[in-house]
C-alpha cells in the first residue's frame, strides 16, 4: 500500500484507506444510515455488523456509488467520490460482493472472473474486433490472471461450469473470486457467509484471511453472525438503526452493553 | 378562438377513445408488466362487432322522420355496445388463456384442449364449416358442431404432444419472450380477421340519428361526440368504482403490487388476471364499436394497429400500471394529434405521439403519474 | 506473424470464393431465388446487427427498421442526389465502369453507415434513462417517427419512395458478393466481440447491469457502443439493399419490418449469432415456401410463432453458437480465422 501525505493539519502521516465523514442517507422519512463516521486503515480487516436493516448494505452502497449520500463526504485515498458512478468508483479500487449474490448467470466461472479483469485490459475495442495480436496476448494474459484467482479460491474444477449451476457456497465464492479480478485496493463483502453452516463459515473466513494476505487487500466485512466476526476482525464497527453505537477491538464490543442491548432486543 | 375550442372538444373526444384502449394496456402492464400487443386488435374486433350487429344481426331501421324508429335504433346501439364489450371481454380471457398464461406457468394438459379449439377453427374456416346467421339457425348451429367436435378431437390429440413438451421446456421468463408472444397473438388476431372479415374495408353507415348542438360562441357539438364522451366517462367510472371498492379491485391492486406476495396471501392470481384481460378487453370493445358506430371511420383487419399503439403510448405517457395515467395520457395524446391534425403539419400526425412519448420518457422516465422504482441492491 | 499471414489468406479465400460464388449464381439461379437469396442476406445482417445490441448487451431495441431505413435513403440519396451534384467537378465519381460503381458503392455505404450509426448513438441516449419495456417503446417510436418523415420529405419521394436507383451492387455480377461480404463481416465482428474480454462485458450488461457497474463496467459506454455499432450495421443492409431494389419506399422499412428482425432475433435465440443467422434464413424462406397455403399462410406462421415461444422460449439455439472454437483450457492461444 502506498504511503500518501494527508494535507490537512499539514500533518504527515499515512493516510487511510477509506473515510467516511459524517454520511446520512435517507430515504423518503426514513434515516437508513445517520452521521456515520468511519475510518479504514490500510491492511486493515474490519467488520461491520448490526441486526437487520441497520444499514449496513446502504453503507456498501454508498461507499460504491449505487446511492449517492444524502449529505457528507466518502474519502478514498484522499479523493472525494461523491457523485462519481460506480464503475469509476470501482476502476478506482474499490469493489464489492452482494448480499443476494448477483453473478453473470449465463456465463461460465472463468469468464464472470474474466470479464473483472477488463479494467486492466489494454486492448480498445477495435482491436478485440480486428482480433490483432495485442488483443489476443492481452486476453491470454488476463485468462490466465483469472485461471490464477481461481486456483487460489478453489473455484478451478469448475472454471468452465455456468456460474448459476453452481452450488451456493460456490457462488459466494464466485462473487469473492470475480471481486478480486478487477485487483481492488479495498474489498467489500456484504454477508459472504449467510446461508451457510459453522463448519462451512469457518473455512471462508479462513480463505478471507488467505485472500487478503495473497493479494494484499484492505477488507470491509458484513457478517451477521458475531462469532464468525469476532474470530476473524482487528477492528468491528457497530450500525442499529442506522446509526454507529460502537467501534473498537472484537473482545470490546463483545462486552459493550449498547451492542448486547441491540442484538437481544432488551 | 372558436376553432380552438371546436379542435380542442375533437381532440378530447379523440383522447378519452385512446383512454378506453389505454386502460386495457396499463392494467394488463400492472398485474403482468406484458405489453399486451394485441390488445388494438381487441378494439378491431370490437369495431367489427359493432359492424355485424349493425348491418346482419340488429333489426336496425333505415332512418328517417320517424321518431319511433330514431329511438328504436338508438336502444339498438345501446344494445351493440354491450354485446361488443361482453364479446371482447371474452376475446381478452380468450387471449389470456391461449398464449399468456402458459407462458407464465408453463404448458399444462388444460392447455391441450384449449389449442384444440384454436387450431380447430382455421380447419373449420378452410372446408368452409362455418355459416352465417343469415343461411339459417339449423347450418349455423351445425358450423358450430362441427368446430366444437374438431376441437374436441384435435385437443385429445395434443394431450400427449403438450405433456411430452411440457416436460422439456425450460421456463424463461424474459420480457422479451412475452413480447414476441404478444405479438405473434396480434399478427394472428389481424390475419384471423383478414380471414374471417375479408380484406375489403367495411363502413357502417349512420345508424343513429346525428344532431349538431351549438354552444358558447357558435361553438358545434355533435351528438355522437357527446355520446362517445359520454359513455367513456361512465365506463371510466364503473372502472374506478371496480378498482378501487371491490375485491377482485383490490386483488388487482395487490398483485400490480407484487404478484409473489399476492399469491401467497391467497388470492387466486391466475382469475384476477383473466378478469383484468375481461374488463380490459371490454373496455376496448366499446371503444371500437364507438369508433365504428358513431365516427364512420373505415374499419380494416389492421386497423387496430396503429389506434393501439398510440393507446400505449398513452398508457406509457402517463405511467404504465397507473390508471388515471392512462386517462391523462389518452387525452393529452388525443389533444396533440387533433391540433396537429388541424395544422399545416397534418401529414405529421401520426408521429407526434411518439415525439410526445419520447420526450416525456427522457424527462420523467416512469411516465407522468408514475413512480419511479429503483432496484433494491 | 503466423496469424498475420493465416489472416491474409483467410482473406483471400472468402474474397476469391465469394467473388466466384457470385458470378456462378448470377448466371445459373432462377432470378425468383435469386432475389429470395439476397433477401436473406440483407435479413441476416439486420438480424445479426439487432443481436448486438438485444441479444449480446441485454437491451430492449424493436426498432430496428429506422436504422435500416436511414443507411437505405442516405446511400440512395447519395447515388441519386448528391452524387450528380459534385460529379461534374469530380469526373472520377463517373459511375457506368465497374470501378466507379464501386467506388460510389462504397461511399454510398460509408455515408449510410454513418448516418445510421449516428441515429444509434442519439437512440442508445435513451438506453441510459429507460429500462426494458420503455426502452422498446422509445425505439419503436423512433422507427416510426422515421417512417413518418419519410412519408413526409417530398425530396425523397414521400410515398412513393425513390425509383431508379442504378443498381451500383449489381454492376458486374457483383450483388451477392457484396452482400455476403457484409454478412461475414457483421458474423465475424459479433463473434470477435464475444470472445474478447471487452466484448465480455457487453454480456455482462445483460447479466446484470448493476453487477457490471460494480466491477467497473461503464454500462453507458457499453449500451451507446453496442447501438452505434449495431444500427451502422444495419444501416449498410440498407445501402445494399436499396443498390440492390432500384427502388424503396417507406413501406419496406414500417412497424413490420421492425417486429420481422426482433421476432428473427429472439426465435434463434437472443445472444446467439447462430441463431439469428437461422432463424433470420427460416423467416425469410417460410413464408415463400408457405405461398400455396395463400390466404392461411400468416395465420399458420403467426401460431407457429407463439407455439415456438410457449415451446421453447430460450429460442432455437438459447445461447449456444456452432462454429465458434470455444476458448480451450490446454491451449489459451485462439487462433483467428477472421476476415
Ligand atoms: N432503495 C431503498 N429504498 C427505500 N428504503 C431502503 C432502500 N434500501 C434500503 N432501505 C431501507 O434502509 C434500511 C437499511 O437497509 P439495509 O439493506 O442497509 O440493511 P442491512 O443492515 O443490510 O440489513 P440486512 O442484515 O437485512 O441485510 C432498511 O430499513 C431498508 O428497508
Ligand atoms: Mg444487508
Amino acid at each position: 500500500m502506498e504511503a500518501q501525505t494527508a494535507e490537512d493539519g499539514g500533518a504527515i502521516r499515512i493516510m487511510s484507506v477509506l473515510e467516511i465523514r459524517d454520511v446520512t442517507k435517507k430515504f423518503g422519512g426514513l434515516a437508513a444510515v445517520s452521521g456515520l463516521n468511519l475510518i479504514i486503515e490500510p491492511g486493515e480487516l474490519l467488520g461491520l455488523i448490526g441486526p437487520n436493516g441497520a444499514g449496513k448494505t446502504t453503507v456498501f452502497n454508498l461507499i460504491t456509488g449505487v446511492y449517492k449520500p444524502s449529505s457528507g463526504d466518502v474519502i478514498f485515498q484522499g479523493r472525494r467520490l461523491n457523485g462519481l458512478r460506480s464503475c469509476r468508483i470501482a476502476s478506482l479500487g474499490i469493489c464489492r460482493t452482494f448480499q443476494n449474490i448477483r453473478l453473470f448467470k449465463q456465463l461460465n466461472v472463468l469468464d464472470n472472473v474474466r470479464i473483472a479483469t477488463h479494467l486492466h485490459t489494454k486492448a480498445n475495442l477495435l482491436d478485440s474486433i480486428l482480433r490483432n495480436t495485442r488483443l489476443l496476448n492481452n486476453d491470454r494474459e488476463l485468462t490466465e490472471f483469472s485461471l490464477m484467482i481461481l486456483r487460489s479460491l478453489k473455484l478451478e474444477d469448475v472454471s468452465d461450469q455456468r456460474s448459476s449451476d453452481l452450488p451456493y457456497g460456490l457462488q459466494r465464492r464466485l462473487e469473492i473470486a470475480r471481486a478480486i479480478a478487477t485487483k481492488p485496493k479495498l474489498l467489500l463483502l456484504d454477508e459472504p457467509a449467510a446461508g451457510m453452516n459453522p463448519q462451512e463459515k469457518v473455512e471462508l473466513m479462513e480463505l478471507v484471511r488467505c485472500v487478503r494476505r495473497d493479494f494484499h487487500l484492505t477488507i470491509l466485512l458484513i457478517e451477521h453472525d458475531m462469532r464468525v466476526v469476532m474470530g476473524i476482525c482487528e477492528r468491528i464497527y457497530v450500525l442499529d438503526y442506522g446509526e454507529l453505537i460502537a467501534e473498537g477491538k472484537p473482545e470490546v464490543i463483545r462486552k459493550d452493553p449498547q451492542v448486547l442491548s441491540a442484538y437481544l432486543g432488551e | 378562438m372558436r376553432i380552438f375550442i371546436q379542435q380542442l372538444i375533437f381532440g378530447i373526444q379523440l383522447g378519452s377513445l385512446y383512454a378506453l384502449i389505454a386502460l386495457g394496456y396499463t392494467m394488463v402492464y400492472g398485474v403482468l408488466s406484458l405489453i399486451n400487443f394485441a390488445h388494438g386488435d381487441v378494439y378491431m374486433v370490437g369495431a367489427y362487432i359493432g359492424f355485424y350487429a349493425c348491418t346482419y344481426w340488429l333489426p336496425f331501421q333505415r332512418i328517417s322522420a320517424d321518431p319511433h324508429a330514431a329511438v328504436m335504433n338508438i336502444v339498438l346501439a345501446v344494445v351493440v355496445l354491450l354485446l361488443s364489450m361482453l364479446m371482447c371481454g371474452a376475446l381478452g380471457v380468450v387471449i389470456e388463456r391461449f398464449a399468456y398464461r402458459p407462458l407464465r406457468n408453463g404448458l399444462g394438459i388444460t392447455d391441450a384442449h384449449f389449442w384444440g379449439f384454436a387450431l380447430s377453427l382455421p380447419v373449420a374456416f378452410h372446408f368452409h364449416l362455418f355459416h352465417k346467421v343469415s343461411d339459417g339457425a339449423g347450418r349455423f348451429l351445425f358450423g358450430i358442431m362441427w368446430f366444437l367436435l374438431i376441437g374436441v378431437i384435435v385437443g385429445y390429440a395434443l394431450r400427449p404432444v403438450i405433456r411430452w413438451i411440457s416436460l422439456r421446456t425450460v421456463l424463461s421468463p424474459s420480457r422479451l419472450n412475452a413480447l414476441i408472444t404478444a405479438i405473434g397473438v396480434s399478427l394472428l388476431l389481424e390475419n384471423g380477421g383478414w380471414l374471417v372479415f375479408g380484406p375489403n374495408p367495411e363502413f357502417i353507415g349512420t345508424m343513429v340519428p346525428e344532431k349538431n348542438f351549438k354552444i358558447l360562441g357558435g361553438v358545434i357539438i355533435n351528438s355522437s361526440q357527446l355520446a362517445i364522451l359520454v359513455i367513456s366517462l361512465i365506463l371510466m367510472l364503473i372502472l374506478r368504482h371496480i378498482v378501487l371498492h371491490t375485491r377482485t379491485g383490490k386483488a388487482m391492486r395487490a398483485i400490480s403490487h407484487d404478484i409473489e406476495a399476492a399469491k401467497m396471501m391467497g388470492i387466486n392470481t391466475d382469475k384476477v388476471i383473466s378478469v383484468t384481460f375481461a374488463i380490459g378487453g371490454a373496455l376496448a370493445g366499446a371503444g371500437g364499436m364507438m369508433v365504428g358506430v358513431l365516427t364512420h371511420v373505415q374499419i380494416t383487419p389492421l386497423f387496430g394497429l396503429l389506434p393501439g399503439i398510440k393507446a400505449f403510448v398513452a398508457a406509457v405517457i402517463g405511467g404504465p400500471g397507473n390508471i388515471p395515467g392512462a386517462v391523462l395520457g389518452g387525452i393529452i395524446m388525443g389533444v396533440a394529434e387533433a391540433f396537429v391534425g388541424g395544422s399545416s403539419f397534418s401529414t405529421y400526425r401520426d408521429a407526434i405521439a411518439f415525439t410526445i412519448l419520447i420526450i416525456i420518457l427522457l424527462v420523467r422516465p416512469a411516465g407522468l403519474l408514475g413512480r419511479n422504482v429503483a432496484e433494491k441492491v | 506473424m503466423r496469424i498475420l499471414l493465416l489472416r491474409v489468406i483467410a482473406i483471400l479465400v472468402t474474397f476469391i470464393g465469394l467473388y466466384m460464388l457470385s458470378q456462378f449464381v448470377t448466371y445459373q439461379m432462377d432470378p425468383y431465388y435469386f432475389q429470395v437469396l439476397i433477401e436473406c442476406g440483407v435479413y441476416i445482417i439486420l438480424a445479426v446487427s439487432l443481436n448486438l445490441i438485444n441479444g449480446i448487451t441485454g437491451q430492449f431495441s424493436i426498432g430496428h427498421a429506422g436504422f435500416f431505413a436511414v443507411g437505405a435513403y442516405v446511400g440512395a440519396a447519395w447515388t441519386m442526389i448528391w452524387q450528380p451534384m459534385v460529379v461534374g467537378r469530380y469526373s472520377f465519381l463517373q459511375m457506368g465502369t465497374l470501378h466507379g460503381d464501386i467506388l460510389n458503392l462504397l461511399i454510398a455505404l460509408v455515408l449510410g453507415m454513418i448516418s445510421a450509426g449516428m441515429a444509434g448513438f442519439v437512440v442508445g441516449l435513451p438506453s441510459l434513462r429507460l429500462r426494458g419495456d420503455y426502452l422498446a417503446i422509445a425505439t419503436l417510436g423512433f422507427a416510426e417517427v422515421i417512417y413518418v418523415l419519410l412519408l413526409n420529405i417530398n425530396s425523397v419521394g414521400g410515398a412513393r419512395g425513390l425509383n431508379g436507383i442504378p443498381t451500383l451492387i449489381s454492376s458486374g455480377n457483383l450483388a451477392l458478393f457484396w452482400i455476403f461480404l457484409f454478412v461475414i463481416i457483421s458474423i465475424v465482428l459479433s463473434r470477435n466481440i464475444m470472445q474478447s474480454v471487452r466484448g465480455l462485458t457487453w454480456l455482462s450488461v445483460r447479466e446484470d447491469e448493476i453487477a457490471a457497474d460494480a466491477m467497473g463496467v461503464d454500462t453507458t459506454k457499453v449500451k451507446v457502443t453496442a447501438f452505434v455499432i449495431g444500427s451502422a450495421l444495419a444501416g449498410a443492409a440498407g445501402v445494399l439493399y436499396a443498390h440492390f431494389l432500384t427502388g424503396i419506399s417507406p413501406d419496406i422499412f414500417s412497424m413490420n419490418t421492425s417486429i420481422l428482425i426482433t421476432t428473427m432475433v429472439v426465435l434463434g435465440g437472443s445472444g446467439s449469432v447462430t441463431g439469428s443467422v437461422i432463424a433470420a434464413t427460416v423467416l425469410i424462406v417460410l413464408p415463400e415456401m408457405l405461398r400455396f397455403l395463400k390466404n392461411d399462410r400468416m395465420v399458420i406462421y403467426s401460431v407457429l410463432l407463439i407455439v415456438m415461444m410457449l415451446t421453447r422460449p430460450q429460442g432455437i439455439f438459447g445461447t449456444k453458437e456452432i462454429g465458434f472454437p470455444k476458448w480451450r483450457r490446454k491451449q489459451p492461444k485462439t487462433e483467428g480465422r477472421s476476415a
